[in-house]
């Protein structure tokens, strides 16, 4: 009986350890798969995994929205347009172009720079974890943050707008 | 039949008697919450094959009445059984793989399709308290999780390596993801009213007043938004018989067929159960008859009242042109959506 207790008080540790280990999984297969559809699909599996994660630390809000819009539009978005690309889902696609070399360099880089920001930062102890309060997330969207909150849908305008004209037909 | 009535208390026996049990005999609970997990999956899992096969029944026999004809007739008196056959076929066929399909994309495909539609249970307010999980963002799940059986569908057109499927899977896709906007958009005037995603709370507020007669342009775009999103006619251009063989299911035989037959009835149920909930009021029963039946008989009426609605479109207009359907979803529906959405604020603010 105290075998099965203690597996059991492991479990919500294991919910994470496998969100965790099966998200590292499916990062590095979206970009080592050379099948760009079944790069998508693990690309959706990674997205899912933080969705889960989200939920260990109760930010359910989060979780969803990741996976309305990036699981439930942005990869069926990508899925689209892969199919549309006449031949690209062949398997025999290169993964890398001539500018490999700098790649590494900026995401060498780009990685420190987050390490050491990560490192550097002065965590803040959250005391009152925020429950799934849609209220609460509204009035605070409204009203201290609303300037970037319009901000960003100024930006996702022009970038509607900017794809809109680059894909009109020219005269 | 007093407990039909009062499934608050019945839920809160079983939970008292279970957690009375771990105590009692020093189980862990994580074990027995694992346990009764299990149960409600199976119950479920239950209720949507069952519940599959009366919906298939359903269809055939309403178009068989709407054609002027009587339907399928010959296993089992008036036929009854006639899809108990076909499931029992379906099962029985030898599974097949096109040559040039993609093995694992193909293989997925189906499941990718039918695990969504299964979750979107979850959140289904049968009656008071008998809800398996009644989260806070109840509503806002619901719209996430049904956004992911395209995926599948998506998949299994490309994977099936033939133009047709492919041609239907990227139909569904366009299709699905253009109404899933106006769908949103439709129930955010019911979430205006209410206050709240959670479900149960959505047909509390309902007790009075259903929202059909508050929202009436909601439910009307809730209804169109969702007969497209379950692929169903006038709206099934991916599985356009005339033009794409089947669409994106062609090349798909035996048991993986069944399972996006399985889930395109369960997602239809669940369409139909949330227009009930979300504006024909729930398990909340009429005005003066409230009391005649129990609650989960008044929600199931609702249910299969509107299930009923979906196939008789079906069954009575032709199908549309793509460049009709996309033209409407966008054109029409979503300022349609949005001038619902204006109203119902500027109501809200100046009443």
């Amino acid at each position: 009986m105290d075998c099965l207790e203690k597996i059991c008080s492991l479990l919500p540790n294991m919910t994470f350890w496998i969100l965790a280990l099966m998200g590292i999984v499916c990062a590095v297969l979206a970009v080592t798969v050379r099948n760009l559809v079944h790069a998508v699909l693990f690309l959706a599996g990674f997205l899912m995994s933080v969705a889960g994660l989200f939920i260990t630390l109760e930010a359910e809000f989060l979780a969803l929205v990741q996976v309305l819009i990036f699981v439930g539009a942005i990869v069926v978005l990508f899925m689209f347009l892969i199919m549309l690309t006449h031949q690209i889902t062949d398997l025999s696609v290169p993964q890398g172009n001539q500018l490999k070399g700098v790649a590494v360099i900026v995401a060498t880089v780009l990685f420190g720079l987050i390490f050491y920001l990560l490192k550097a930062m002065k965590w803040q102890e959250v005391v009152l974890p925020v429950k799934g309060d849609i209220a609460n997330i509204g009035r605070l969207l409204l009203s201290p943050y609303v300037l970037a909150f319009e901000l960003v849908s100024v930006a996702l305008l022009v970038a509607l707008i900017g794809a809109i004209v680059i894909a009109r037909k020219k005269e | 039949m007093q407990f039909l009535y009062d499934t608050q208390l019945l839920v809160n026996n079983i939970h008292s008697f279970l957690f009375g049990m771990c105590s009692l005999y020093g189980l862990p609970v994580v074990l027995v919450t694992i346990v009764a997990m299990v149960i409600t999956v199976a119950l479920v899992g239950g209720f949507i094959s069952v519940n599959v096969m009366l919906l298939v029944l359903a269809e055939r026999k309403i178009a068989g009445h709407i054609q002027d004809r009587l339907g399928p007739m010959r296993v089992g008196p008036h036929g009854i059984l006639q899809t108990v056959a076909d499931a029992i076929k379906l099962l029985l066929k030898e599974s097949i793989r096109p040559k040039i399909a993609d093995k694992w994309a193909y293989f997925f495909a189906p499941v990718i399709v039918m695990a969504p539609a299964i979750m979107t249970y979850l959140i289904i307010p049968w009656s008071p308290g008998l809800i398996i999980r009644d989260l806070n963002l109840g509503l806002l799940y619901l719209l996430a999780v049904s956004s992911l059986g395209v995926i599948g569908i998506i998949l299994a057109g490309w994977s099936s390596g033939n133009k047709y499927s492919l041609l239907g899977g990227l139909r569904s896709g366009a299709q699905i993801v253009s109404y899933e906007v106006a769908m949103s958009l439709s129930v955010i005037g019911v979430i205006m009213l209410c206050g709240s995603l959670k479900i149960s709370e959505i047909v509390e507020a309902q007790q009075y007043c259903w929202y059909v007669v508050k929202q009436p342009l909601a439910f009307f775009l809730f209804i169109i938004a969702a007969t497209a999103e379950c692929n169903r006619a006038p709206f099934d251009l991916p599985e356009a018989e005339s033009e794409l063989v089947a669409g994106f299911h062609t090349e798909y035989g035996g048991i993986k067929f069944a399972m996006f037959f399985l889930a395109e009835y369960a997602n239809m149920f669940v369409a139909s159960a949330m227009g009930a909930t979300l504006f024909l009021g729930g398990w909340q029963g009429l005005p003066i008859l409230g009391l005649a039946l129990p609650p989960l008989v008044w929600f199931l009426l609702k249910t299969y009242l509107i299930v009923f609605v979906f196939i008789w479109f079906r069954w009575t207009y032709p199908r549309i042109r793509v460049d009709q359907l996309m033209s409407f979803g966008w054109k029409v529906l979503l300022p349609l959506a949005f001038l619902n959405i204006g109203i119902t604020g500027l109501v809200m603010v100046l009443g």
